[in-house]
């Protein structure tokens, strides 16, 4: 008779390597429900207003930024938010330092990007507030892939048993490590393909399929999560030109037309018009682009209600 | 731990009888006033109460809705076990109509605070009215009263006042619990 009570497994989102499935269901309920205050007149609830959130960027960011504070706003938090380049990480402060400092202004929670792999678990380690990892280096970008993986469970009721490819440069990308893990904790099938520079060695071992030919890639998915060159995070060339790269590796609507099937596309933004996409394509009914973005202003306001909720 | 039947069988459907009796005194018709239920369990009741009223009044069209209060609750943080979050369903305005609020019990009156909060998302109602199944009553923590009520029960906060429905549970009963 009593009513379930599910709760997150976890005290921080750092990755999606430590949430459950139940984990992942239980914020994409929630997310629903989330979605649905979002379309009501007044797109606020109070759930959060006793919590200050900090967000704490030390890498550029428009869109997980805004999604972030927007979420936070809408669920009535108190929000400081901070960006890097500004402040006193420049005079040379340590990041424990940094955020302890915060800390001290009574903040309750955390969302950071910042560019080096593991710093929200490091952070986890050695302060009080809940961490919530909005992009660490090339490691992963969990709010993204529950927001890629929520944006398919939309368009087609489930993503158990959906054949998704992650097309472009794997090797730098969090989301695509976010979005294997992810993904694959909800039964689909995965599939990376990009040049052979841009995949990492031994990515079979996560268990995905690799390919090197796009059209072949296209063929074989329902969905293609497509991914930005991060220029920013190449220290060498890993290929040729650009041109060349958006030849062999570019979606445009030729060879999307050519399918058998319809495929959806993704992008996580932002987006390189022209390199990895055409603007045809990006812009087309085919592409739930726009769809991720609204829905990660719900799927973040999952997170944040449930951490905020989160009992040891 | 002890059970004892508070409700059932006849007499159940009889306070659901008398209730909707007791609404159309104050709504006549019902053109200006609608139902949202309370998830998770106000529902049933306003359910039954509507399909009641459309019994009794064959020519009425009486609206109905549900209210989720999970993200409005003042507990969030406090709380040991968070519930989750159920869906709300009002696709009609509410602004200048009279609300009638229904759960089935109403123990200290938070959960209908946080109705009142949820609804003002919705529009500003002309009027709001409470009914509920089981009033239990000199227990409440904020200064909120039924104006509709299927039964009072006395009861200490160590009990527990469980509305069973035939939709979900196969039968309908109101039973008092107390003890581990």
């Amino acid at each position: 008779m009593a009513d379930q009570h599910p709760k997150l497994s976890t005290k921080h989102l750092l990755g999606i390597k430590d949430l459950t499935p139940g984990d992942i269901q239980l914020i994409f309920e929630t997310a629903d429900n989330f979605k649905d205050v979002l379309n009501r007149p007044i797109k606020k609830v109070p759930s959060l207003r006793d919590i200050t959130i900090a967000n704490i960027f030390f890498e550029n960011s428009t869109r997980t930024k805004l999604s972030f504070e927007l979420a936070e706003k809408r669920l009535s938090a108190d929000v400081i938010s901070f960006a890097a380049s500004s402040s006193s990480v420049s005079k040379g402060e340590t990041l424990i330092d940094t955020v302890n400092n915060i800390l001290a202004m009574k903040v309750d929670m955390v969302v950071m990007r910042h560019p080096h792999a593991g710093a929200g678990l490091f952070l986890s380690k050695h302060v009080d507030a809940q961490i919530i990892n909005a992009g660490d280096g090339a490691h992963e970008h969990p709010t993204q892939a529950l927001l890629d993986a929520f944006s398919i469970r939309e368009k087609y009721g489930e993503v158990t048993g959906k054949k998704v490819a992650i097309i472009g440069d794997i090797l730098h990308s969090r989301v695509a490590l976010s979005n294997i893990l992810c993904l694959q904790k909800l039964g689909a099938e995965v599939m990376v393909c990009g040049p052979t520079t841009l995949i990492p060695k031994h990515i079979n071992s996560l268990g995905v399929k690799v390919e090197h030919d796009l059209f072949k890639a296209l063929n074989w998915c329902d969905v293609a999560n497509m991914l930005r060159i991060q220029l920013e995070r190449q220290e060498m060339r890993y290929f040729p030109s650009l041109r060349e790269y958006s030849m062999l590796y570019g979606l445009n609507k030729q060879i999307l037309d050519s399918l058998d099937k319809e495929i959806t596309v993704m992008h996580p933004g932002p987006i390189n018009r022209g390199v990895e996409i055409t603007s045809d394509v990006a812009d087309s009914n085919q592409s739930i682009i726009l769809d991720q973005v609204e829905n990660g202003v719900a799927i973040r306001m999952a997170v944040l209600y449930l951490l905020a909720g989160y009992r040891s | 731990m002890q059970n004892l039947t508070l409700l059932d069988g006849q007499k159940f459907q009889i306070t659901i009888q008398r209730l909707c009796h007791q609404l159309i005194e104050n709504h006549n018709d019902f053109s200006e006033s609608v139902i949202i239920g309370i998830q998770p369990r106000g529902i049933y009741l306003a359910k039954r109460i509507t399909d009641e009223l459309h019994r009794l009044l064959p020519k009425a069209s009486i609206t109905h809705g549900n209210l989720d209060i999970t993200f409005f609750r003042d507990d969030i943080r406090t709380n040991k076990d968070l519930p989750p979050a159920s869906s709300t369903k009002i696709d009609f305005m509410i602004e200048d109509k009279r609300v009638i609020l229904v759960d089935d019990v109403l123990w200290t009156g938070r959960t209908i605070r946080a109705a009142l909060d949820a609804l003002l998302a919705f529009g500003r109602p002309r009027k709001v009215e409470l009914l509920v199944l089981v009033d239990r009553r000199f227990s409440r923590q904020l200064p909120i009263e039924p104006d509709y009520i299927g039964m009072q029960v006395d009861s200490v906060d160590s009990q527990k006042v469980i509305v069973c429905w035939e939709e979900t549970d196969k039968k309908d009963q109101i039973t008092l619990i107390s003890g581990k």
